[in-house]
């Protein structure tokens, strides 16, 4: 559905994306993820038709962006970081407007606003000015103008930044319920975010495409290493040396009364150190697998160059 | 046309929902109404000095001795009035992100512009049809010529869209309302006041700086000239400044 092919963008000497290629297929959610400064909001502009790209493309349902920008705009649904509202206006006249220069005909706006209006929970603020309404519901009217002429592709930059944790969860959840229908790209520097409404993820570090994929994918390409952690009944350094002199164990830690183990991928140990806590009567009282989880992999793609 | 309408529409209520266009339109009008005032008396006064006189009394023009001053002075206010109307116009989508709005909307820059610049020239119309109500006092105790009038009016209408034209241009270039209402106000002013400096150029130059002044054509139209040359003045005028707005818009997002 969203396709970028080699997409560069450079302000002057700048190059603030470079070589960009993902794809993100129909009716899933993906995220554009990333520290600061990383590219997210001139990649989201681009694929928009805000901004046109320095080299290469993007294809949005199967229309190049940069030669069908009109046909593109009818179905792409924008909402930009900073969230484009008319103070002075109240939300209904806002959605009105939006509904207009979307294109929506006269005979169906009523509907498609109404729908906007009860989707994004903004009935309680429908007739008040736009500069009077809490950061939340300013953040939803920003969402209900996105989808308000019902796009096949949501384009969302930073959806939750500025808001309180229980407005973020609500904010996902409705951003959850909108997939199937729509194919979603939401950007966030939150790796929370991803984990839970994310299928997929677009990885980039100061415009360089870091890594791409669904999650499993991804986190199962990073991991090089398996392992377990344990929790005894006994502990102390002797079980500690004992842990390690276990043939085929790389790497025995230790954090208050849990030992983390690993060892080299495709390797199972799980047996040999249930034999051993078994025999030296070390009271097993929980073990579990170590999971590599997308917070690993986001610190080690942006802290250590990790291509792909 | 329907993108136009939007445009505007929304454009309209921005001006008529916050204070902007009733303290323009009554600023406007209050001094609109002291010049007319001043003028009726001095024009009172001329009568009735001049009643002794048949001969001179003959003489006595309202269309010359009240409209054609007020129409001056109206558009000089205009001069000050009209960067006050468009400041606002491109550097408020700018700073309030709202064009990010506009620019991934299927509606493209040229209606955007127009949407707007015919929602500045409503408040323009609406302004200059307000003053009407003072030639009802004219009409009904004097005898004035309407057809020079309405030539005036046409005229304050054409320079007041000329302004807007430029206005529009400079709030498109910046950010800051303030920045573009100097600009546009300065440069207007310069434009009224190049005829100043045909007076000691020479030649070809004397021509050219006459013909680029708002005053030479402004004059005619005053006077009831309807006169090609100005039209297309005042025409090619609004359009470089449109021309030049939708370029700096172009540009911006190629940079």
């Amino acid at each position: 559905m969203i396709e970028v092919e080699n997409l560069t963008k450079k302000y002057g000497d700048l190059v603030a994306v470079k070589n960009l290629n993902f794809k993100v297929e129909k009716g899933k959610i993906w995220g554009l993820l990333g520290p600061n400064a990383a590219g997210k909001t001139t990649t989201m502009r681009i694929l928009t038709g805000y901004l046109p790209a320095t080299d290469g493309k993007a294809f949005v349902a199967n229309y190049d962006v940069f030669e069908k920008p009109n046909d593109v705009k009818k179905i792409i649904g924008y909402l930009p970081e900073n969230v484009p509202l008319y103070p002075e206006m109240t939300v209904h006249s806002y959605l009105s407007f939006v509904s207009e220069i979307k294109q929506i005909p006269a005979s169906q706006r009523k509907e498609h606003i109404e729908k906007a209006v009860e989707m994004s929970g903004l009935e309680p603020v429908r007739k008040r000015l736009i500069k009077n309404i809490s950061r939340g519901f300013k953040q939803r009217v920003g969402i209900a103008q996105a989808l308000i002429h019902d796009p096949q592709v949501l384009v969302l930059d930073e959806p939750t930044a500025g808001l309180d944790p229980a407005q973020i969860i609500e904010i996902r959840k409705l951003i959850k319920s909108l997939k199937g229908e729509q194919t979603i790209l939401l950007s966030t520097h939150i790796l929370a975010e991803v984990t839970q409404t994310c299928d997929g993820v677009v990885i980039i570090n100061e415009g360089n495409l870091m890594a791409s994929g669904s999650l499993e994918e991804l986190t199962a390409s990073f991991k090089e290493k398996e392992g377990v952690v344990i929790k005894l009944k006994k502990g102390g350094k002797d079980v500690l040396s004992l842990l390690q002199k276990i043939h085929g164990v790389d790497e025995v830690s230790h954090a208050d009364d849990e030992f983390k183990i690993e060892w080299t991928k495709g390797k199972d140990m799980r047996d040999e150190i249930t034999k051993l806590i078994v025999d030296k009567e070390l009271g097993l009282i929980e073990m579990r697998p170590l999971a590599m989880n997308i917070e690993d992999l986001y610190l080690k793609v942006i802290s250590g160059g990790v291509a792909q | 046309m329907k993108n136009i309408w939007a445009i505007f529409k929304k454009e309209i209520k921005t001006y008529f929902t916050s204070p902007i266009a009733y303290v323009v339109i009554t600023v406007f009008l209050v001094l609109i109404g002291f010049f007319f005032y001043s003028l009726i008396w001095w024009f009172n006064s001329q009568s009735l000095q001049m009643a002794q006189n048949p001969y001179s009394y003959q003489q006595l023009n309202i269309n010359q001795m009240v409209y054609s001053p007020l129409f001056q002075n109206m558009s000089i206010i205009l001069l000050l009035m009209i960067p006050l109307l468009t400041m606002r116009l491109f550097s408020e989508e700018k700073k309030s992100n709202t064009d990010e709005l506009l620019y991934t909307c299927p509606i493209s820059i040229n209606q955007i512009i127009l949407g707007k610049y015919f929602a500045s020239l409503f408040v323009l119309l609406a302004m200059l049809f307000l003053t009407g109500i003072l030639s009802i006092f004219t009409f009904a105790y004097g005898n004035p010529e309407l057809v020079p009038i309405l030539n005036g009016y046409l005229g304050l209408f054409l320079q007041g869209a000329a302004f807007i034209a430029v206005g529009i241009f400079f709030s498109s270039l910046t950010e800051n309302q303030i920045v573009a209402a100097v600009l546009t106000f300065g440069t207007l002013l310069l434009f009224w006041i190049l005829s100043w400096a045909s007076y000691s150029a020479g030649g070809i130059w004397k021509g050219v700086l006459n013909y680029l002044s708002f005053i030479q054509h402004f004059d005619d139209m005053t006077r009831g000239i309807l006169d090609t040359t100005d039209l297309v003045y005042y025409l090619s005028f609004i359009f470089l400044g449109l021309f030049l707005t939708h370029s700096v818009i172009q540009s911006r997002r190629w940079r």
